[in-house]
Protein backbone atom coordinates (compact mmCIF):
# COMPACT_ATOMS: atom_id res chain seq x y z
CA UNK A 1 0.00 0.00 0.00
CA UNK A 2 1.02 3.60 -0.07
CA UNK A 3 3.10 5.00 -2.86
CA UNK A 4 2.65 8.26 -4.59
CA UNK A 5 -0.73 9.52 -5.63
CA UNK A 6 -2.69 7.46 -3.14
CA UNK A 7 -6.05 8.97 -2.45
CA UNK A 8 -9.12 7.67 -0.80
CA UNK A 9 -12.60 7.10 -2.12
CA UNK A 10 -16.06 7.32 -0.69
CA UNK A 11 -18.44 4.91 -2.34
CA UNK A 12 -22.05 3.82 -2.30
CA UNK A 13 -22.21 0.05 -2.41
CA UNK A 14 -25.27 -1.95 -3.25
CA UNK A 15 -24.61 -5.57 -2.42
CA UNK A 16 -26.71 -8.68 -2.99
CA UNK A 17 -27.44 -10.40 0.31
CA UNK A 18 -28.92 -13.88 0.33
CA UNK A 19 -28.74 -16.13 3.35
CA UNK A 20 -28.91 -19.51 1.67
CA UNK A 21 -29.70 -21.05 -1.72
CA UNK A 22 -33.44 -21.12 -1.01
CA UNK A 23 -33.75 -17.63 0.46
CA UNK A 24 -35.08 -14.68 -1.48
CA UNK A 25 -32.14 -12.36 -1.95
CA UNK A 26 -32.19 -8.60 -1.82
CA UNK A 27 -29.84 -5.66 -2.25
CA UNK A 28 -28.47 -3.84 0.75
CA UNK A 29 -26.86 -0.40 0.66
CA UNK A 30 -23.58 0.43 2.37
CA UNK A 31 -21.82 3.79 2.49
CA UNK A 32 -18.10 3.15 2.61
CA UNK A 33 -15.54 5.83 3.28
CA UNK A 34 -11.80 6.20 3.09
CA UNK A 35 -11.03 3.36 0.68
CA UNK A 36 -7.47 3.59 -0.68
CA UNK A 37 -7.19 3.69 -4.44
CA UNK A 38 -4.40 1.14 -4.03
CA UNK A 39 -6.76 -1.40 -2.52
CA UNK A 40 -8.07 -4.25 -4.61
CA UNK A 41 -11.79 -4.75 -4.93
CA UNK A 42 -11.63 -7.67 -2.51
CA UNK A 43 -9.66 -5.61 -0.01
CA UNK A 44 -12.37 -3.00 -0.20
CA UNK A 45 -14.91 -5.72 0.66
CA UNK A 46 -12.64 -6.82 3.52
CA UNK A 47 -12.83 -3.30 4.92
CA UNK A 48 -16.61 -3.37 4.70
CA UNK A 49 -16.71 -6.79 6.33
CA UNK A 50 -14.47 -5.68 9.20
CA UNK A 51 -16.90 -2.93 9.88
CA UNK A 52 -19.90 -5.27 9.66
CA UNK A 53 -18.28 -7.71 12.08
CA UNK A 54 -17.53 -4.88 14.51
CA UNK A 55 -21.15 -3.84 14.34
CA UNK A 56 -22.15 -7.40 15.11
CA UNK A 57 -23.60 -7.93 11.65
CA UNK A 58 -23.19 -10.77 9.20
CA UNK A 59 -20.24 -10.13 6.84
CA UNK A 60 -20.69 -10.36 3.09
CA UNK A 61 -19.81 -13.85 1.88
CA UNK A 62 -17.65 -14.01 -1.23
CA UNK A 63 -15.23 -16.53 -2.70
CA UNK A 64 -11.53 -15.84 -2.92
CA UNK A 65 -8.33 -17.75 -2.62
CA UNK A 66 -5.14 -16.81 -4.44
CA UNK A 67 -5.85 -13.09 -4.82
CA UNK A 68 -3.39 -13.05 -7.66
CA UNK A 69 -5.60 -13.82 -10.61
CA UNK A 70 -4.88 -17.51 -11.06
CA UNK A 71 -7.38 -19.56 -9.09
CA UNK A 72 -10.62 -18.25 -10.51
CA UNK A 73 -12.47 -18.15 -7.17
CA UNK A 74 -13.31 -14.49 -6.89
CA UNK A 75 -16.60 -14.52 -8.72
CA UNK A 76 -18.83 -11.49 -8.57
CA UNK A 77 -20.60 -9.16 -10.93
CA UNK A 78 -19.69 -5.51 -10.54
CA UNK A 79 -22.05 -3.01 -12.14
CA UNK A 80 -23.23 -5.71 -14.53
CA UNK A 81 -19.73 -6.79 -15.49
CA UNK A 82 -18.36 -10.09 -14.19
CA UNK A 83 -14.99 -9.27 -12.55
CA UNK A 84 -15.69 -5.56 -12.97
CA UNK A 85 -15.14 -3.02 -15.72
CA UNK A 86 -11.54 -3.74 -16.69
CA UNK A 87 -10.78 -6.26 -19.44
CA UNK A 88 -8.48 -9.18 -18.72
CA UNK A 89 -8.70 -8.80 -14.95
CA UNK A 90 -10.07 -10.88 -12.09
CA UNK A 91 -11.92 -9.18 -9.24
CA UNK A 92 -8.96 -9.74 -6.92
CA UNK A 93 -6.70 -7.93 -9.38
CA UNK A 94 -9.09 -5.07 -9.92
CA UNK A 95 -7.94 -1.92 -8.19
CA UNK A 96 -10.12 0.69 -6.63
CA UNK A 97 -8.37 3.37 -8.67
CA UNK A 98 -10.68 2.26 -11.47
CA UNK A 99 -13.48 3.96 -9.57
CA UNK A 100 -14.17 7.55 -8.64
CA UNK A 101 -15.21 8.92 -5.32
CA UNK A 102 -18.98 9.12 -5.07
CA UNK A 103 -19.49 6.15 -7.45
CA UNK A 104 -22.37 3.78 -6.87
CA UNK A 105 -21.24 0.19 -7.25
CA UNK A 106 -23.71 -2.66 -7.56
CA UNK A 107 -22.28 -6.04 -6.61
CA UNK A 108 -24.20 -9.18 -7.50
CA UNK A 109 -23.30 -12.86 -7.65
CA UNK A 110 -22.69 -14.63 -10.95
CA UNK A 111 -26.21 -15.46 -11.96
CA UNK A 112 -27.10 -18.70 -13.70
CA UNK A 113 -29.33 -21.64 -12.95
CA UNK A 114 -26.27 -23.88 -13.11
CA UNK A 115 -24.47 -21.69 -10.55
CA UNK A 116 -26.85 -21.55 -7.58
CA UNK A 117 -26.06 -18.98 -4.91
CA UNK A 118 -24.61 -20.49 -1.74
CA UNK A 119 -24.67 -17.25 0.22
CA UNK A 120 -24.50 -13.60 -0.83
CA UNK A 121 -21.89 -13.43 -3.61
CA UNK A 122 -20.62 -16.99 -3.33
CA UNK A 123 -22.01 -19.38 -5.93
CA UNK A 124 -21.68 -23.10 -6.40
CA UNK A 125 -19.73 -23.78 -9.56
CA UNK A 126 -19.49 -27.55 -9.25
CA UNK A 127 -21.31 -27.81 -12.59
CA UNK A 128 -17.92 -26.93 -14.10
CA UNK A 129 -16.33 -29.83 -12.23
CA UNK A 130 -18.94 -32.14 -13.71
CA UNK A 131 -18.12 -30.88 -17.19
CA UNK A 132 -14.41 -31.46 -16.59
CA UNK A 133 -15.03 -34.93 -15.19
CA UNK A 134 -16.95 -35.85 -18.32
CA UNK A 135 -14.04 -35.22 -20.67
CA UNK A 136 -11.55 -32.63 -19.52
CA UNK A 137 -8.69 -35.06 -19.05
CA UNK A 138 -6.09 -36.94 -21.06
CA UNK A 139 -5.04 -40.57 -21.02
CA UNK A 140 -1.55 -40.49 -19.67
CA UNK A 141 1.03 -43.15 -19.40
CA UNK A 142 1.66 -43.21 -15.69
CA UNK A 143 5.14 -44.63 -16.06
CA UNK A 144 8.37 -42.70 -16.28
CA UNK A 145 8.33 -39.19 -17.68
CA UNK A 146 8.55 -39.52 -21.47
CA UNK A 147 11.39 -37.96 -23.36
CA UNK A 148 10.57 -34.34 -24.04
CA UNK A 149 11.20 -34.68 -27.74
CA UNK A 150 9.38 -37.96 -28.17
CA UNK A 151 6.20 -36.21 -29.25
CA UNK A 152 6.93 -33.36 -31.58
CA UNK A 153 4.44 -30.48 -31.23
CA UNK A 154 4.82 -27.55 -33.61
CA UNK A 155 5.42 -24.25 -31.86
CA UNK A 156 2.24 -22.59 -33.15
CA UNK A 157 0.09 -25.50 -32.04
CA UNK A 158 1.71 -25.46 -28.62
CA UNK A 159 1.16 -21.72 -28.34
CA UNK A 160 -2.45 -22.05 -29.40
CA UNK A 161 -3.10 -24.82 -26.90
CA UNK A 162 -1.37 -22.80 -24.22
CA UNK A 163 -3.59 -19.78 -24.82
CA UNK A 164 -6.64 -22.00 -24.33
CA UNK A 165 -5.03 -23.55 -21.26
CA UNK A 166 -4.96 -20.12 -19.61
CA UNK A 167 -8.63 -20.58 -18.64
CA UNK A 168 -8.91 -20.57 -14.85
CA UNK A 169 -12.44 -21.93 -14.75
CA UNK A 170 -13.85 -18.86 -13.04
CA UNK A 171 -17.23 -18.91 -14.75
CA UNK A 172 -17.27 -15.26 -15.79
CA UNK A 173 -18.08 -16.37 -19.34
CA UNK A 174 -21.30 -17.95 -18.07
CA UNK A 175 -22.06 -14.93 -15.91
CA UNK A 176 -21.60 -12.49 -18.79
CA UNK A 177 -23.48 -14.54 -21.35
CA UNK A 178 -27.01 -13.40 -22.01
CA UNK A 179 -27.84 -17.11 -22.37
CA UNK A 180 -25.77 -18.36 -19.41
CA UNK A 181 -23.88 -20.60 -21.79
CA UNK A 182 -20.65 -22.29 -20.78
CA UNK A 183 -19.39 -22.71 -24.31
CA UNK A 184 -16.31 -20.53 -23.90
CA UNK A 185 -15.20 -22.63 -20.96
CA UNK A 186 -15.93 -25.90 -22.76
CA UNK A 187 -14.35 -24.54 -25.94
CA UNK A 188 -11.20 -23.60 -24.04
CA UNK A 189 -10.87 -27.12 -22.64
CA UNK A 190 -11.65 -28.77 -25.97
CA UNK A 191 -9.04 -26.65 -27.76
CA UNK A 192 -6.46 -26.96 -25.05
CA UNK A 193 -6.61 -30.75 -24.84
CA UNK A 194 -7.65 -31.57 -28.38
CA UNK A 195 -4.85 -29.65 -30.04
CA UNK A 196 -2.14 -31.67 -28.36
CA UNK A 197 -1.18 -35.25 -29.16
CA UNK A 198 -1.68 -36.24 -25.51
CA UNK A 199 -5.33 -35.30 -25.74
CA UNK A 200 -5.96 -36.82 -29.13
CA UNK A 201 -7.24 -40.27 -28.08
CA UNK A 202 -10.32 -38.76 -26.42
CA UNK A 203 -10.82 -36.02 -28.98
CA UNK A 204 -14.27 -37.03 -30.20
CA UNK A 205 -15.55 -38.46 -26.97
CA UNK A 206 -14.45 -35.38 -25.07
CA UNK A 207 -16.38 -32.84 -27.07
CA UNK A 208 -19.57 -34.92 -27.25
CA UNK A 209 -19.56 -35.75 -23.56
CA UNK A 210 -18.60 -32.30 -22.33
CA UNK A 211 -21.34 -30.69 -24.41
CA UNK A 212 -23.89 -33.20 -23.18
CA UNK A 213 -22.89 -32.53 -19.58
CA UNK A 214 -23.04 -28.80 -20.16
CA UNK A 215 -26.59 -29.06 -21.50
CA UNK A 216 -27.70 -31.38 -18.72
CA UNK A 217 -26.33 -28.99 -16.10
CA UNK A 218 -28.78 -26.31 -17.26
CA UNK A 219 -26.44 -23.92 -19.03
CA UNK A 220 -27.88 -22.07 -22.02
CA UNK A 221 -26.77 -22.04 -25.63
CA UNK A 222 -24.32 -19.70 -27.27
CA UNK A 223 -25.75 -17.12 -29.63
CA UNK A 224 -22.33 -15.69 -30.51
CA UNK A 225 -22.69 -12.36 -28.74
CA UNK A 226 -19.04 -12.56 -27.69
CA UNK A 227 -19.78 -11.16 -24.21
CA UNK A 228 -17.96 -14.16 -22.68
CA UNK A 229 -14.67 -13.35 -24.28
CA UNK A 230 -14.94 -9.68 -23.30
CA UNK A 231 -15.60 -10.62 -19.68
CA UNK A 232 -13.01 -13.40 -19.49
CA UNK A 233 -10.15 -12.40 -17.17
CA UNK A 234 -7.81 -14.53 -19.27
CA UNK A 235 -9.20 -13.12 -22.52
CA UNK A 236 -9.90 -16.55 -23.95
CA UNK A 237 -10.70 -15.97 -27.60
CA UNK A 238 -14.20 -16.28 -28.98
CA UNK A 239 -12.57 -18.46 -31.63
CA UNK A 240 -12.73 -21.31 -29.07
CA UNK A 241 -16.47 -21.41 -29.48
CA UNK A 242 -16.31 -21.62 -33.25
CA UNK A 243 -13.71 -24.33 -32.84
CA UNK A 244 -15.98 -26.15 -30.40
CA UNK A 245 -18.76 -26.04 -32.99
CA UNK A 246 -16.61 -27.53 -35.71
CA UNK A 247 -15.15 -30.11 -33.31
CA UNK A 248 -18.68 -31.10 -32.35
CA UNK A 249 -19.68 -31.55 -35.98
CA UNK A 250 -16.51 -33.50 -36.69
CA UNK A 251 -17.02 -35.73 -33.67
CA UNK A 252 -20.63 -36.36 -34.64
CA UNK A 253 -19.53 -37.57 -38.05
CA UNK A 254 -16.54 -39.55 -36.82
CA UNK A 255 -17.83 -41.11 -33.66
CA UNK A 256 -19.27 -44.58 -34.37
CA UNK A 257 -20.11 -45.66 -30.90
CA UNK A 258 -22.31 -43.76 -28.52
CA UNK A 259 -20.91 -45.73 -25.61
CA UNK A 260 -17.80 -43.65 -25.96
CA UNK A 261 -15.33 -45.43 -28.20
CA UNK A 262 -12.79 -43.45 -30.09
CA UNK A 263 -13.76 -42.62 -33.64
CA UNK B 1 -31.03 -38.28 -34.51
CA UNK B 2 -28.88 -37.37 -31.58
CA UNK B 3 -27.11 -34.59 -33.44
CA UNK B 4 -30.37 -32.80 -34.16
CA UNK B 5 -31.39 -33.02 -30.52
CA UNK B 6 -28.14 -31.43 -29.40
CA UNK B 7 -28.06 -27.69 -29.03
CA UNK B 8 -25.10 -27.27 -31.37
CA UNK B 9 -26.85 -29.42 -33.94
CA UNK B 10 -29.96 -27.29 -33.74
CA UNK B 11 -27.96 -24.11 -34.01
CA UNK B 12 -26.08 -25.39 -37.03
CA UNK B 13 -29.45 -26.08 -38.60
CA UNK B 14 -30.43 -22.50 -37.77
CA UNK B 15 -27.21 -21.23 -39.30
CA UNK B 16 -27.79 -23.03 -42.60
CA UNK B 17 -31.44 -22.03 -42.83
CA UNK B 18 -30.60 -18.50 -41.77
CA UNK B 19 -27.97 -18.17 -44.48
CA UNK B 20 -30.45 -19.45 -47.06
CA UNK B 21 -32.93 -16.81 -46.02
CA UNK B 22 -30.22 -14.14 -46.00
CA UNK B 23 -29.69 -14.92 -49.67
CA UNK B 24 -33.42 -14.86 -50.30
CA UNK B 25 -34.07 -11.49 -48.69
CA UNK B 26 -31.20 -9.94 -50.62
CA UNK B 27 -32.57 -11.19 -53.93
CA UNK B 28 -36.08 -10.16 -52.93
CA UNK B 29 -34.85 -6.68 -52.08
CA UNK B 30 -32.92 -6.43 -55.33
CA UNK B 31 -35.88 -7.66 -57.40
CA UNK B 32 -38.15 -5.10 -55.79
CA UNK B 33 -36.03 -2.32 -57.25
CA UNK B 34 -37.80 -2.98 -60.54
CA UNK B 35 -40.63 -0.87 -59.12
CA UNK B 36 -38.37 2.11 -59.74
CA UNK B 37 -38.34 1.13 -63.41
CA UNK B 38 -42.10 0.98 -63.69
CA UNK B 39 -45.23 -1.06 -63.29
CA UNK B 40 -44.68 -3.18 -66.35
CA UNK B 41 -41.15 -4.27 -65.46
CA UNK B 42 -42.25 -5.04 -61.92
CA UNK B 43 -45.30 -7.05 -62.92
CA UNK B 44 -43.45 -8.96 -65.60
CA UNK B 45 -40.72 -9.89 -63.14
CA UNK B 46 -43.29 -11.11 -60.67
CA UNK B 47 -45.05 -13.05 -63.43
CA UNK B 48 -41.75 -14.57 -64.48
CA UNK B 49 -41.20 -15.80 -60.93
CA UNK B 50 -44.65 -17.24 -60.30
CA UNK B 51 -45.05 -18.83 -63.73
CA UNK B 52 -41.89 -20.82 -63.30
CA UNK B 53 -42.79 -24.38 -62.19
CA UNK B 54 -39.78 -24.37 -59.87
CA UNK B 55 -41.56 -21.76 -57.77
CA UNK B 56 -43.39 -24.47 -55.82
CA UNK B 57 -40.13 -26.11 -54.91
CA UNK B 58 -38.61 -22.79 -53.91
CA UNK B 59 -41.66 -21.82 -51.87
CA UNK B 60 -41.75 -25.16 -50.14
CA UNK B 61 -38.06 -24.82 -49.31
CA UNK B 62 -38.56 -21.32 -47.94
CA UNK B 63 -41.49 -22.34 -45.78
CA UNK B 64 -39.70 -25.40 -44.50
CA UNK B 65 -36.47 -23.60 -43.70
CA UNK B 66 -38.17 -20.69 -41.95
CA UNK B 67 -40.15 -23.14 -39.84
CA UNK B 68 -37.03 -25.05 -38.87
CA UNK B 69 -35.28 -21.77 -38.11
CA UNK B 70 -38.14 -20.36 -36.06
CA UNK B 71 -38.97 -23.52 -34.14
CA UNK B 72 -35.32 -24.15 -33.23
CA UNK B 73 -34.89 -20.50 -32.35
CA UNK B 74 -37.89 -20.46 -30.05
CA UNK B 75 -36.83 -23.69 -28.33
CA UNK B 76 -33.31 -22.41 -27.77
CA UNK B 77 -34.57 -19.05 -26.57
CA UNK B 78 -36.80 -20.73 -23.99
CA UNK B 79 -33.90 -22.86 -22.77
CA UNK B 80 -31.72 -19.79 -22.57
CA UNK B 81 -34.27 -17.88 -20.54
CA UNK B 82 -34.56 -20.78 -18.14
CA UNK B 83 -30.80 -20.89 -17.74
CA UNK B 84 -30.98 -17.68 -15.71
CA UNK B 85 -34.04 -17.68 -13.46
CA UNK B 86 -32.81 -14.75 -11.36
CA UNK B 87 -32.04 -11.81 -13.65
CA UNK B 88 -29.27 -9.29 -13.14
CA UNK B 89 -30.03 -5.77 -12.06
CA UNK B 90 -27.45 -4.51 -14.57
CA UNK B 91 -26.00 -5.91 -17.78
CA UNK B 92 -22.44 -5.84 -19.13
CA UNK B 93 -21.39 -2.37 -20.18
CA UNK B 94 -18.38 -0.32 -21.23
CA UNK B 95 -15.41 -2.35 -22.41
CA UNK B 96 -17.27 -5.54 -21.76
CA UNK B 97 -20.50 -4.79 -23.62
CA UNK B 98 -21.36 -6.99 -26.60
CA UNK B 99 -23.06 -5.56 -29.68
CA UNK B 100 -26.55 -4.76 -28.60
CA UNK B 101 -28.41 -6.40 -31.50
CA UNK B 102 -26.76 -9.73 -30.69
CA UNK B 103 -28.55 -9.80 -27.35
CA UNK B 104 -31.94 -9.34 -28.99
CA UNK B 105 -31.94 -12.00 -31.70
CA UNK B 106 -34.98 -13.82 -30.34
CA UNK B 107 -36.77 -10.51 -29.97
CA UNK B 108 -36.33 -9.20 -33.49
CA UNK B 109 -36.61 -12.75 -34.76
CA UNK B 110 -40.13 -13.01 -33.33
CA UNK B 111 -41.04 -9.60 -34.67
CA UNK B 112 -39.84 -10.65 -38.12
CA UNK B 113 -41.90 -13.84 -37.98
CA UNK B 114 -45.08 -11.91 -37.22
CA UNK B 115 -44.22 -9.39 -39.90
CA UNK B 116 -43.58 -12.15 -42.41
CA UNK B 117 -47.03 -13.64 -41.92
CA UNK B 118 -48.64 -10.21 -42.17
CA UNK B 119 -46.56 -9.40 -45.23
CA UNK B 120 -47.72 -12.56 -47.01
CA UNK B 121 -51.35 -11.79 -46.16
CA UNK B 122 -50.98 -8.26 -47.54
CA UNK B 123 -49.23 -9.11 -50.76
CA UNK B 124 -49.19 -12.75 -51.73
CA UNK B 125 -52.74 -13.33 -50.54
CA UNK B 126 -53.89 -9.76 -51.03
CA UNK B 127 -56.30 -8.29 -53.59
CA UNK B 128 -55.82 -9.74 -57.03
CA UNK B 129 -55.79 -7.10 -59.75
CA UNK B 130 -54.98 -8.21 -63.24
CA UNK B 131 -53.37 -6.52 -66.16
CA UNK B 132 -52.51 -7.60 -69.69
CA UNK B 133 -49.19 -6.99 -71.39
CA UNK B 134 -48.61 -8.19 -74.97
CA UNK B 135 -51.69 -10.39 -74.75
CA UNK B 136 -50.56 -12.15 -71.54
CA UNK B 137 -52.75 -11.71 -68.54
CA UNK B 138 -50.89 -11.40 -65.26
CA UNK B 139 -51.29 -10.10 -61.74
CA UNK B 140 -50.99 -6.35 -61.31
CA UNK B 141 -49.05 -6.63 -58.07
CA UNK B 142 -47.67 -3.16 -58.68
CA UNK B 143 -51.12 -1.64 -58.24
CA UNK B 144 -51.58 -3.37 -54.92
CA UNK B 145 -48.16 -2.16 -53.85
CA UNK B 146 -48.98 1.44 -54.64
CA UNK B 147 -52.26 1.12 -52.78
CA UNK B 148 -50.75 -0.44 -49.66
CA UNK B 149 -47.94 2.07 -49.35
CA UNK B 150 -50.34 5.02 -49.44
CA UNK B 151 -50.95 4.50 -45.77
CA UNK B 152 -48.39 6.33 -43.64
CA UNK B 153 -48.98 3.90 -40.79
CA UNK B 154 -48.22 0.95 -43.02
CA UNK B 155 -45.06 2.61 -44.31
CA UNK B 156 -43.84 3.35 -40.80
CA UNK B 157 -44.63 -0.16 -39.58
CA UNK B 158 -42.97 -1.67 -42.60
CA UNK B 159 -39.82 0.37 -42.13
CA UNK B 160 -39.67 -0.55 -38.46
CA UNK B 161 -39.86 -4.22 -39.36
CA UNK B 162 -37.24 -4.11 -42.08
CA UNK B 163 -34.88 -2.33 -39.70
CA UNK B 164 -35.38 -5.33 -37.42
CA UNK B 165 -34.49 -7.53 -40.40
CA UNK B 166 -31.32 -5.50 -40.88
CA UNK B 167 -30.31 -5.93 -37.25
CA UNK B 168 -31.12 -9.61 -37.34
CA UNK B 169 -28.96 -10.09 -40.43
CA UNK B 170 -26.11 -7.96 -39.13
CA UNK B 171 -25.57 -10.38 -36.28
CA UNK B 172 -27.01 -13.50 -37.88
CA UNK B 173 -24.78 -13.50 -40.90
CA UNK B 174 -21.55 -13.52 -38.95
CA UNK B 175 -23.01 -15.67 -36.22
CA UNK B 176 -23.95 -18.40 -38.71
CA UNK B 177 -20.37 -18.84 -39.77
CA UNK B 178 -19.17 -19.04 -36.17
CA UNK B 179 -21.84 -21.63 -35.40
CA UNK B 180 -20.76 -23.70 -38.36
CA UNK B 181 -17.26 -23.57 -36.94
CA UNK B 182 -15.80 -21.34 -39.62
CA UNK B 183 -13.66 -18.82 -37.88
CA UNK B 184 -10.37 -17.18 -38.57
CA UNK B 185 -8.94 -14.29 -36.54
CA UNK B 186 -8.46 -12.13 -39.61
CA UNK B 187 -11.29 -13.14 -41.93
CA UNK B 188 -13.89 -13.30 -39.19
CA UNK B 189 -13.31 -9.65 -38.37
CA UNK B 190 -13.96 -8.92 -42.03
CA UNK B 191 -16.98 -11.20 -42.05
CA UNK B 192 -18.28 -9.36 -39.03
CA UNK B 193 -18.06 -6.04 -40.86
CA UNK B 194 -19.56 -7.61 -43.93
CA UNK B 195 -22.51 -8.75 -41.79
CA UNK B 196 -23.17 -5.16 -40.83
CA UNK B 197 -22.88 -4.10 -44.44
CA UNK B 198 -25.24 -6.87 -45.50
CA UNK B 199 -27.84 -5.90 -42.94
CA UNK B 200 -27.48 -2.27 -43.84
CA UNK B 201 -27.89 -2.89 -47.58
CA UNK B 202 -30.91 -5.13 -47.16
CA UNK B 203 -32.63 -2.79 -44.70
CA UNK B 204 -31.67 0.28 -46.72
CA UNK B 205 -33.07 -1.20 -49.93
CA UNK B 206 -36.31 -2.26 -48.29
CA UNK B 207 -36.69 1.17 -46.70
CA UNK B 208 -36.17 3.08 -49.93
CA UNK B 209 -38.95 1.22 -51.72
CA UNK B 210 -42.01 2.19 -49.64
CA UNK B 211 -40.63 5.72 -49.33
CA UNK B 212 -40.37 5.92 -53.09
CA UNK B 213 -43.95 4.76 -53.47
CA UNK B 214 -45.22 7.05 -50.77
CA UNK B 215 -43.46 10.20 -51.93
CA UNK B 216 -43.00 9.68 -55.67
CA UNK B 217 -44.73 6.81 -57.44
CA UNK B 218 -48.02 7.04 -55.56
CA UNK B 219 -48.58 10.72 -56.29
S1 LIG C 1 -13.14 -19.08 -20.35
FE1 LIG C 1 -12.44 -17.26 -19.22
S2 LIG C 1 -14.32 -16.55 -18.20
FE2 LIG C 1 -14.70 -18.65 -18.78
S3 LIG C 1 -14.10 -19.90 -17.04
FE3 LIG C 1 -12.30 -19.78 -18.37
S4 LIG C 1 -11.14 -18.03 -17.59
FE4 LIG C 1 -13.20 -17.84 -16.71
S1 LIG D 1 -8.86 -14.89 -5.83
FE1 LIG D 1 -7.80 -16.25 -7.19
S2 LIG D 1 -8.27 -15.39 -9.11
FE2 LIG D 1 -9.10 -13.93 -7.75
Amino acid sequence: MGGTGTTTLNLKLKVWRQNNPQAEGHFEDYDVEGISTDASFLEMLDVVNNRLVKEGKDPIAFDHDCREGICGSCSMTINGNPHGPQRGTTTCQLHMRKFKTGDSITVEPFRAKAFPVIKDLAVNRSAFDKIIASGGYVSVNAGNAPDANARPVPKDVAANAFMAAACIGCGACVAACTNSSAMLFVGAKVSHLGLLPQGDPERERRVLNMMQTMEDAGFGNCSNTGACSLACPKEISFERIANLNSEFLRATVKNRNTSGSVG
Amino acid sequence: MKYLMSTIGRKQLMAVTGLLWSGFVLSHMAGNFLMFVGAEAYNKYSYFLVSNPLIYLAEAALVLTILVHAVSGIRLAIQNRNARPQKYSMTPSGDKAPRFQSRWMAFHGSLILVFLVYHLITFKFGTYYSVTYDGVEMRDIHRLLIEVFQSPAYVVGYIFCVIAVGFHLSHGFYSSFATLGLYHPRYSAMLNKFGYFYGFIVAGGFISQPLYVFFVAGK
